[in-house]
């Protein structure tokens, strides 16, 4: 099953890349002048979102270098124990919505820690899998057209963080305990 | 987003005086303001290339025909966005390369998607409750398959990653289901107004 995802993934670019120019030429469109056109605002995307990235990267870096997620985890520690979720994840929780590389990262450490079959590892590695990095999903979509107001979209966002991270660790119960 | 800011700002200070960490913090925070540049830099090729392919899917009427397809059930989640048939092609492109794990393809064409929808937005810098929606849903990350972390576990020595498979396509699609709820609740609140 995963074999057959997995070489199928291989060809899903490639086929839609290929049928988008080849629809193109049947319809007669002048391709290359298009994809010219169409490619020239990739550079102001990325510009455009620059200011947005600068202010969230520096706040979350500035958040998991000051040691806040080990005092955290530490207050919860005694909570965590209680429940049997393994601690070792609690700093993966804290940092699934902030910054996607660190929690790449952290889920590394929990395998060295835990070992790479333990229930540490497989809970982490599903409350990795199942969710995007809020705040830079923010930063980005947003910023590209220049919203400062979020309104409700954080609030959501981070509420359906919670509900997905509760939602794991039922789960994995239920899966692997 | 006035008060996150200030709150990761604060609650670091503290928590880096706390654990005697304020070195480290000062470093980082200037290595996390270069890092957002390179990452920005970083998306300027990928982006450039698949808004090159949107132009033309876009001339050619692919796109139309896309989005008469996936119509019905987006106007559910988007009601405001009936006009706006090059937003929902978007958005149907966006949900769909995410949900096949394809990243690099999915950011480009959210991003169109906000683009056309802040073209009929009367107010510029307020998200609309679409926009909001819509960004509610990426941040729940829908994928099919989460190749990266399979590929972690794997190279690490998991006996059989694929278990975790499962388990994590029920937990994404229960926050996008939450997601999806909670824009839908929070839009109707007055102080979001």
């Amino acid at each position: 099953m995963i074999k057959i995802l997995n070489s199928l993934s291989v060809f899903i670019l490639p086929i839609i890349i290929t049928s988008i120019v080849t629809y193109g030429i049947i319809k007669k469109v002048p391709v290359y002048e298009n994809f010219i056109e169409g490619a020239k605002g990739g550079f102001d995307i990325a510009i455009r979102i620059i200011p947005y990235l600068i202010a969230i990267i520096t706040a979350t870096s500035a958040f998991r270098a000051s040691g806040a997620a080990d005092t955290i985890q530490n207050l919860l520690s005694p909570i965590f124990d209680y429940l049997k979720i393994p601690v070792e994840t609690t700093i993966i929780m804290l940092t699934r919505s902030l910054s996607g590389s660190a929690t790449l990262g952290v889920l590394g450490d929990v395998i060295n820690q835990t070992g790479a079959n333990s229930y540490a590892t497989k809970l982490a590695a599903v409350i990795t899998g199942s969710s995007e990095t809020t705040f830079y999903v923010a930063a980005v979509y947003f910023g590209s057209v220049g919203i400062k107001k979020f309104r409700h979209a954080l609030m959501a966002g981070i509420l359906a963080d919670i509900v997905g991270l509760i939602a794991a660790i039922i789960i994995c119960r239920i899966f692997f305990l | 987003m006035n008060y996150i800011f200030a709150f990761l700002i604060v609650i670091s200070f503290i928590c880096a005086i706390i654990n005697g960490k304020m070195d480290v913090m000062t470093d980082e925070i200037f290595q996390g303001a270069k890092k957002a540049v390179e990452i920005s830099f970083g998306l300027i090729g990928i982006m450039g290339f698949w808004l090159g392919l949107v132009k033309i899917a876009e001339k050619s009427g692919l796109m139309e025909i896309f989005a008469k397809i996936i119509n019905k059930p987006l106007l559910l989640i988007f009601p405001d966005l009936k006009e706006n048939k090059k937003a929902l092609s978007n958005i149907a492109l966006n949900i769909s390369a995410n949900a096949l794990g394809l990243c690099n393809a999915a950011t480009p064409f959210g991003i169109k998607a906000m683009e056309n929808m802040q073209e009929e937005n009367p107010k510029k810098d307020h998200a609309t409750n679409s926009m909001c929606t819509f960004l509610a849903i990426n941040t729940a990350g829908f994928q099919i398959v989460p190749a990266t972390v399979l590929a972690i576990l794997a190279s690490n020595g998991m006996e059989n990653p694929s278990q975790i498979i499962i388990p994590t396509l029920i937990t994404t699609s229960i926050a996008f289901v939450s997601a999806l709820f909670f824009a839908k609740i929070l839009e109707k609140v007055r102080g979001f107004k």
